[in-house]
Order: C-alpha cells, then structure tokens, then sequence
C-alpha cells in the first residue's frame, strides 16, 4: 500500500502541485478540540524606523557641532563609536545611506512605485548636511566608515597617482550601481556590502572575507573601503566641495610651520603652491582648449562603448538571463538552470511573453550603458582637468573631497595648542 | 596690485558658482523629500483594528499614526508561486533562514497519513524519524481523536526547505506554506533569496500587511 502511494507520489508530483488545496473536509471534531491561532509576528523593525531617522539626524548635527565648532578628535571618536553600536551592530548595517542609492535610483526610473520615507531621509540627510559642513557622515556616523576607522593602526601615504587612479573605482561602482538598479536587474552594492556580514555574525563566505582582507588592508591603507569603493562617497565627495563651511586644520592663521603636512592619514591634506605667475596667459588658455578637447574625446568614447555594453550586462537581469537560457537549447546550461526552468514551466508562463519582457530590459541597457560610459568618461576627463589645473593655495588645507572630517590633523597645529592651552 | 585684483575676482566667481550649484542640490534633495512626502499612499485603511489611530483620512498626508512607516514594505513570498525549491532554506543572509513553514489549521483536514508529515517511502505511520519527510523533525504530530490528528511546526527547528510544503500541496490540502517571518527577518534592502528565487515567488509588500497565507491575499500581524 505505502509502496504504491509512494510511486504515485512521485508520478503526481508536478501535476498535482500547481493543482492546490483542499482535497480534505474539514473535520468535525467531537471532543470539544478547538483549533490554534496562526501566530503572525509583527516586523520587528517597523517601530524602530522612526527612532532610526532621528538617532541620524542628531548623530549628524552632534558630529557638525564636534568637527566645526568643538574641534574635538575625543568627541568624534567617542560618536563613531557610538555610531558603529547601533548603526552597525545593533541596526544590523541595513538600510544604510549608501545601498539607499540605489532605491533612490529605482524610484526614480520608475522601476520602484514607493520610496519609503525612511530610506529617502538616509539618502538626504548625509548629502545635506556634506553640503553644508563637509563629509561629517563620513568622519563619524556611517557605520562601514567607523569599523574602518577602528583599524587605522599604521596608515601609509600612498603615491598621488595611485590613489586618484584608485579614486576612480568608485564612480564606475556608483555608474554600475544605478544602472542595474534603474533597470530592476539587482541591487549590487547590497549584495557585496563587505562590512553588514559582520555586523550580523552571517552572511555569504566570501562576502565576509573580503570585510575582513578589507579590514586587514585599512591597518596600512586608512579606510580602503571608503576611499576607493564607497559609491556613495563620491556623492558626498561632491557635495563636499561645494560646502558652505568646511573643518580647517587650523583655528586661526596657517603659519605653514609643516607640522600637520603627515597628520592626515587619507592623504587629503594640500600643501601651500605659489600663485601662478610664471605661465603666460597663451599657453594657459591652449592648454584648457585641449583639456576641452580631450574632455568630449573620452566623454564620446565613454557613450559609444556603454552602449556596447548591454550583451555583458543585461544578463544580470532574471528575465533576460532566463529568455537566453529558454533559447540556448544546451543540456549543461538548461542543467545549471534545472530549478529556474522547472518553475517557469509549472508557472505556466508564456516564453514569447517573456521574450518581449526582456527585449524591453535590454533597450533600457543600451540607453542606460551609453549614458553610464557617457558619464565616466565626462569624469575621467573632468578629474583629468582637475589636475592639470594648479590654483594658487596659500595656506595647508585639507581637500573639501577627499577629506573625512576626522578632526585628526587639528591637535598638530601649533596655533591650535596654543587654543586649547592660552 | 593687478593680480591681486584678478584673483580676488576668480575668488569670488568661484564663490558665486558654489553657491548657486549648492543651492541647485538642495532644492533637488529639498524636492524630492517632498515628492516622497506627498506620494505617501496610505496602506492602513481598512486594517482599522491594528491602526487603532486610524480614521480612513481621505488624505494620507494627515495621517497620524503612520508618521514614518508609510511606504515601508517587507520581504514576503506568496506561496501560489511558491515551487518549494529549497533556496529559502539555504539563501537567506540568517545562519538559520527567516522563511519558515507556517501551518494554517483552518485549511488542514487532520488527516491520519499526513503527506507533508511522512515520507513517501515510510512503512508504518508512526513519528519515527526515518518516516518523517521532515529533515530537522520540526512538525510535532498529536493525536486529538479518531481519526484526526494534529500538526504544528518548532520553528525553532524548522529551517524552511519546503520538503513537507512540498509534500502537503501535492497530496494534502495545502495547508502548510512557507511565509518570511517576520520576528526573524532583518528586512534586507534587496532579500537574498529573492534575488534567487527561481519562481519570482519574492514581492515587497506593505509592513501593515506582512504575510500572504491566503493565495492573492495578504493577512495583518497581530
Ligand atoms: S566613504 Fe562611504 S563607507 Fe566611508 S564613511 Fe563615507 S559613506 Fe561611509
Ligand atoms: S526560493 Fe522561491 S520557490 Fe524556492 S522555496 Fe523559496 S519561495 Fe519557494
Ligand atoms: S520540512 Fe522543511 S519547511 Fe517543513 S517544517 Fe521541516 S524544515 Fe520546515
Ligand atoms: S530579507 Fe534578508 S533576512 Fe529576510 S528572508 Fe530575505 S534574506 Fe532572509
């Protein structure tokens, strides 16, 4: 008898599975049973959310007031501190401002109907706060910055070259990022967050050891993950210099004494250059014209490449991804995806359906691949431009992009002992 | 004299294009806060006995109880969709995955030889464990009276594979599902599993109405 159901099972399976429910009465009981209550538990974060917005925005203006105004590298540390327990290890990392990005970006193609308000206020805020006092975020509130900043044991300059070919990763990690998501293929910077394993005792293997080589790294290199990955970084990076206030090293007048020339350990401090008189304004303006030039080169050979891009990206896309494997007829791949097509096929979807649904994916990727490369290469060239341009600075001062707003570089300055001991 | 001059003016023209490009950004941010705000949909009428606050205010942006949770939305799976695949036990970012089988004893018919209890192969029906289809012996089975019995599932065990879901959709009436739930969830910005669940079975829905134990229905948490 057992053996029969059991081959019957196995026969009926698929068929019976999409067929569904209730082949049995209901009983009727006769000893008085009554039937339990389905527990349905509450989502343990809703109450949280608002508690949430408000810890970031006092986290933030206590972390402006601490840099600006206290210039106290004790009160910053204590708040990264604090920010790494509860954003990080208490809140679990998620949502955190950098992954909001890429709901922004959803939200914004259309491709996500709601942005939920907390979400949007962990994108904002930062940006607004980086456009008024510079990257105080960075320097204490975000807590994939703060268990970096834990690991700053025996921070080494990297050569300038080095560190702005590196500063690039991240603005083609951001370009990647909002492309994938505006086209609702996958949320990327989630998906390889090297710091929330952490904070969450779990994860993916190899997602956690690249935190912990990445935490490794920021013993000699301060903060990797910030300076040559963070996609939000380079948003905050720009809001930056465009700050109404910024953190000076000094309180009072640069004497340019050098004494805080090795204090920063992200390198973003800039030394004094005399003003430029030897250059004839001939050569200055040809030279721009070139710059010009080189600037619409690449940003042309950035479209034309992007959209070039579509038959590497769109794959990323389950439904693009899914009408190749329909199509390609080949046993180890219709193997490798048995599960993906088993489903499709009791879902009783329509392949041709399917077919038009991902055709529709892959137009968006090459409008979005064209614009990404656009966008890259107007950045290459504009950090090109950026560098052969050399403006007269008379004073050491920290780069409004680059620099964290750790308060580090401040104890070294003279001028500032002379503060804290009249 | 003259350079001095001169620079005093780049100065301040680059003065002048910080501020209104720092002005243009925060209008833009200022802006989209403000579309967020008002392109709230209110998702807590008609669940009047959890929002005890609510009044069905014709207008969300007057809504007072739901200052902030307006718009929010959890991970959950419907289990129309729902294959059983076995991913949501092996892909969530939790040590033990935060889908578990949730059995709803409103669509159960008690029955003696329980499809998503026992394995296929199984020679008496006992809860022996080699007759159990269940890996980690999550289901408890109960006798209550002639010839019914009862099923409920330790979710302390369970660890979501689906096999008795599975078992139960086939043969019985269906009244085990797997459900995220939700005292466990994190509620990662983009779910794990669903980014591979082959049946596309994952959705955000709203945080009022966390759970899909009807097939095209969503239920409240209590
Ligand atoms: S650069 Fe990115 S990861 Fe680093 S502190 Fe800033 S926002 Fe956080
Ligand atoms: S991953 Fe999808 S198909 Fe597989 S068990 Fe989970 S919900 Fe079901
Ligand atoms: S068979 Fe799998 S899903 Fe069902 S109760 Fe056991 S562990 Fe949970
Ligand atoms: S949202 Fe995260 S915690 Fe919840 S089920 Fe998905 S992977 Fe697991």
């Amino acid at each position: 008898m057992m053996r029969t159901v059991a081959l019957l099972f196995y026969l009926l399976m698929p068929v019976l599975t999409v067929l569904g429910e209730n082949r049995f009465p209901q009983p009727q009981f006769e000893s008085g049973y009554s039937m339990p209550a389905i527990s349905v538990p509450a989502p343990r974060v809703a109450s949280w959310e608002l508690l949430d917005v408000l810890v970031l925005g006092g986290a933030l203006s206590l972390a402006a007031w601490l840099i600006l105004k206290k210039r106290s590298r004790r009160g910053v540390f204590l708040l990264t501190v604090f920010s790494l327990l509860y954003f990080g290890f208490w809140r679990k990392g998620c949502v955190c401002s950098i992954g909001g990005i890429q709901n922004v970006a959803a939200w914004l193609s259309g491709n996500e109907a709601v942005l939920p308000l907390s979400v949007a206020a962990f994108f904002i805020l930062p940006l607004v706060f980086a456009l008024f006092f510079g990257r105080v975020f960075c320097a204490a509130v975000c807590p994939l910055g703060a268990i970096q900043e834990m690991m700053i044991l025996f921070p080494k300059r990297l050569p300038r070259p080095v560190s702005l070919a590196l500063g690039m990763v991240p603005v083609v990690y951001l370009g990647l990022a909002v492309l994938l998501a505006a086209t609702g293929s996958a949320f990327i910077i989630c998906r390889h967050d090297p710091f929330v394993p952490i904070f969450r005792l779990g994860g993916e293997l190899s997602v956690l050891l690249a935190g912990v080589f990445l935490l490794l790294v920021g013993i000699v290199v301060a903060r990797p993950f910030c300076r040559f990955l963070c996609p939000y970084g380079v948003l905050l990076n720009w809001a930056s210099r465009l700050s109404k206030w910024h953190a000076t090293i000094t309180p009072d007048e640069c004497v340019k004494c050098r004494l805080c020339e090795r204090a920063c350990p992200f390198d973003a401090i800039r030394v004094p250059v005399a003003s430029l008189v030897s250059e004839s304004r001939g050569i200055g303006v040809r030279r721009m014209k070139w710059l010009l030039l080189l600037l619409v080169f690449l940003t042309g050979i950035g479209l034309w490449t992007g959209s070039r891009l579509e038959g590497v990206l769109a794959p990323i896309n389950s439904k693009v991804k899914l009408d190749q494997v329909l199509r390609s007829n080949h046993p180890a791949v219709e193997k490798k995806y048995a599960l993906e097509l088993e489903a499709f096929r009791s879902g009783g979807r329509n392949p041709q359906v399917l077919r038009a649904e991902a055709e529709a994916v892959r137009r968006q990727f090459r409008v979005g691949g064209a614009c990404l490369g656009g966008f890259l290469g107007f950045v290459f060239g504009m950090s090109m431009v950026g560098v052969s341009i050399r403006r007269s600075r008379d004073a050491y001062e920290p780069d409004r992009g680059e620099c964290l707003s750790c308060a580090r570089c401040f104890r070294s300055c003279p001028k500032e002992q002379k503060r804290l001991k009249p | 004299m003259s350079e001095l001059k001169v620079t005093g003016v780049v100065q301040s023209r680059r003065e002048f294009l910080r501020n209104f490009l720092r002005g243009v950004l925060l209008v833009g941010l200022a802006g989209m806060g403000a579309r967020v705000m008002l392109g709230r949909r209110c998702q807590s009428a008609g669940d009047f006995d959890r929002q005890k606050l609510c009044k069905g205010c014709p207008d969300v942006a007057f809504c007072p109880s739901a200052v902030l949770s307006v718009g929010r939305k959890v991970w959950q799976l419907d289990p129309s969709k729902c294959t059983q695949c076995g991913r949501c036990a092996t892909h969530c970012v939790l040590q033990s995955s935060a889908v578990k089988c949730v059995h709803r004893p409103a669509q159960c018919g008690y029955c003696r030889l329980c499809f998503g209890f026992f394995q296929p192969g199984a020679t008496t029906l006992n809860s022996a464990a080699e007759n159990q289809i269940c890996p980690t012996g999550a289901i408890r089975r109960k006798f209550i009276e002639e010839p019914y019995y009862e099923y409920t599932i330790d979710e302390s065990l369970c660890i979501g594979c689906g096999r008795c879901v599975k078992g139960c959709s086939a043969f019985g009436n269906g009244s085990l599902v797997l459900q995220v739930r939700h005292d466990r969830c994190v509620n990662c910005n983009e779910c794990s599993i669903a980014r591979d669940c082959p049946s596309d079975a994952f959705r955000q829905i709203p945080a009022t109405t966390p759970y899909r134990l009807k097939a095209g229905t969503e239920s409240s948490a209590s």
